[in-house]
């Protein structure tokens, strides 16, 4: 743990871990306890993912998706294989893995920026003074376009300004992975489309390593550089990965026309819809 | 065109000995005139444009005033209704003191609430304040108790199935029961009832609080694991937050109960207390003073949970 927690930011070198494995899933299966006996939720799942990139995870619901990304979060243990960020073990929740929740989790009784410092806080509090952590906190508000609404609670702002100050949230603990659990999934589409781009700034701006779960093509095509597709559970496990090769940045205007995106559009609807198709069967 | 109709009725006023407007209708068609006619109908429709500007505003009247209506009506009726029932009671049993003679000795006894003529002699303020520091006392202790004791209830599954049996078979005991161990232990009347109030009072306060623990959303505590909080600020900013609007629901059914057991627990115990006042009253034939009591009682009660709903309402997140 000492490399975690004395060098939460960012580094700046990438010979500390090897490059090409920055988290590593190993072998891992997930069985939950139920009452009709065990279920096997996820087996065999192998994948590394890379500083830098951003991969996402897709598959029908009830697949996995977020159990897996729960899994690199460290909020649930696997039954079997290891799971290692930046070489060391997964083995619990940690200030290098932020978390940006499904439906956004801010705390009600909190404004906008105590939510965010309460993360600060909690990473820069025993190294930096108050006023240092003000002004992280009004950074990275800034970052994600909220400065004016600081001193609002969660209950006065608009769902896409929630999931704007759950992001902020975990980007204020400058984590070395983002985890995304289908961040955009509760918003409108031109909502969702102007998030997406934030998002693409935010992570070129900081060079995050993304692991985004999501059900939309159209957004994993567009912000992945890979699509991790995941077959039907139970027992779910990776069933292809597609490389997302278009040149970055990318607008999502142009792309609409681009006969490449359109090829890895196609490649991953023919696995969700011919391949693994009959998901209610299935579940 | 209301000039021309103006002149005409003018004229025709004069005609009359100028005995104001109020003759005018009658006149008017005598008048004749095409011109005079054709102001008529033009009046007529200014007048009927008036008329329902005019209705349009009392119905803009009538509709604001609706809610205060439909929110004050009710209760009126209800208490208007209560008190033709009480009176009618009253007159058939004769010995059941009407509205007006308790309201004749209300009146008598609030004029002079804070006299001290002995120990047994004292005002009705006096009683009532004496009461409200017992309940306050034993509430007091019972929430210093109850609601950490909830706490760590509500975290720990293991002490919460170890002590829920004890508290289901506790909680339904009659408060009074409790009375003789209180006399046993303090030997004394006061520290006796406070004792009740205490043992009453507590059990709402344990059971929702440890509800409220055991309720915090997961969401909630996923991002105290992902932040990595430590356990002060997991309690400060997610436990104690997450629970309070529990906490001040069992802290309302308490005072509720508190409130409602004092009145017996002074009937038994005697000194100053509305509830041994309640008892002197009794024992002195004084009906209309019992009365007053127990609409002190109730209006008491009902103060302190409209205070503790306020508070809640404070703390009620969107």
């Amino acid at each position: 743990m000492t490399d975690a927690t004395n060098s939460i930011g960012r580094p700046s070198t990438p010979s500390s871990a090897p490059a090409r494995d920055f988290v590593r899933i190993e072998n891992v299966g997930m069985t939950f306890k139920t009452k009709k006996g065990p279920f096997i939720a996820l087996r065999d799942i192998d994948l590394t993912i890379c500083r830098g990139e951003f991969v996402s995870l897709i598959g029908h619901s009830g697949c996995g998706k977020s159990t897996l990304l729960n899994l690199v979060a460290g909020l649930i243990a696997p039954s079997g294989g290891v799971l290692l960020c930046a070489g060391r073990e997964i083995a619990g929740p940690g200030p290098e893995r932020g978390v940006v929740f499904q439906n956004h989790s801010l705390l009600p009784w909190l404004t906008c920026f105590d939510n965010v410092h309460l993360a600060v806080e909690r990473v820069f509090g025993a190294s930096e003074t108050r006023a240092d952590l003000k002004r992280r906190t009004l950074e990275v508000l800034a970052l994600v376009g909220l400065t004016h609404a600081e001193h609002k609670f969660p209950h006065e702002i608009s769902g896409g300004m929630k999931q704007r100050v759950g992001i902020a949230r975990a980007l204020a603990m400058q984590p070395k992975v983002l985890l995304l659990d289908e961040p955009f999934g509760a918003l409108d589409a031109l909502t969702r489309a102007r998030l997406q781009d934030e998002l693409v700034k935010i992570v070129a701006a900081t060079g995050s390593t993304v692991l985004m779960v999501t059900h939309d093509v159209d957004e994993a095509v567009l912000l992945s550089d890979r699509i991790v597709m995941l077959t039907n559970g139970p027992e779910a496990t990776i069933g292809g990965i597609v490389s997302v090769e278009l040149p970055r940045p990318r607008d999502r205007v142009e792309l609409a026309e681009n006969a490449q995106y359109h090829h890895y559009r196609t490649e991953v609807l023919e696995f969700l819809y011919r391949r693994q198709a009959h998901v209610e069967q299935a579940a | 065109m209301s000039a021309v109709f103006a002149t005409n009725a003018g004229n025709a006023a004069g005609d009359a000995h100028g005995k104001g407007p109020a003759r005018v209708t009658p006149i008017r068609p005598v008048a004749g005139a095409a011109a005079s006619a054709e102001a008529d109908r033009d009046s007529e429709a200014l007048a009927s444009k008036r008329r329902a500007e005019k209705e349009a505003r009392r119905i803009a009247q009538r509709e604001a005033l609706r809610p205060v209506v439909l929110a004050v009506l009710p209760p009126m009726l209800g208490f208007a209704l209560f008190i033709g029932v009480w009176t009618l009671v009253s007159q058939a049993s004769p010995q059941l003191p009407a509205p007006i003679k308790v309201w004749h000795s209300a009146v008598q006894l609030f004029a002079d609430p804070f006299y001290r003529k002995g120990p047994n002699d004292q005002g009705i303020g006096w009683n009532i304040l004496n009461s409200l520091q017992r309940v306050g006392i034993g509430f007091g202790l019972a929430a210093a108790v109850g609601i950490p004791l909830g706490f760590i209830l509500g975290r720990f599954g293991f002490l919460n199935a170890m002590a829920s049996p004890v508290i289901s078979l506790l909680r339904p005991v009659s408060p009074l029961a409790w009375l003789p161990i209180g006399l046993l232990v303090f030997k004394a009347a006061n520290p006796a009832a406070i004792w009740v109030i205490f043992i009453s009072s507590i059990w709402p306060m344990i059971i929702n609080t440890a509800v409220g623990v055991q309720r915090v959303p997961q969401d909630y505590l996923n991002v105290a694991r992902v932040l990595n909080l430590s356990e002060w600020r997991v309690m400060t900013r997610i436990l104690l937050p997450a629970t309070l609007p529990y906490v001040l629901t069992g802290i309302r059914l308490s005072i509720g109960v508190a409130w409602l057991v004092i009145v017996a627990a002074e009937m038994l115990t005697g000194g100053v207390g509305i509830g041994f006042w309640v008892w002197d009253e009794w024992n002195n034939l004084n009906v209309e003073h019992i009365i007053i009591a127990i609409f002190v009682v109730g209006i008491v009660g009902l103060l302190l949970e409209q205070l503790l709903l306020l508070l809640a309402r404070r703390f009620n997140y969107a």
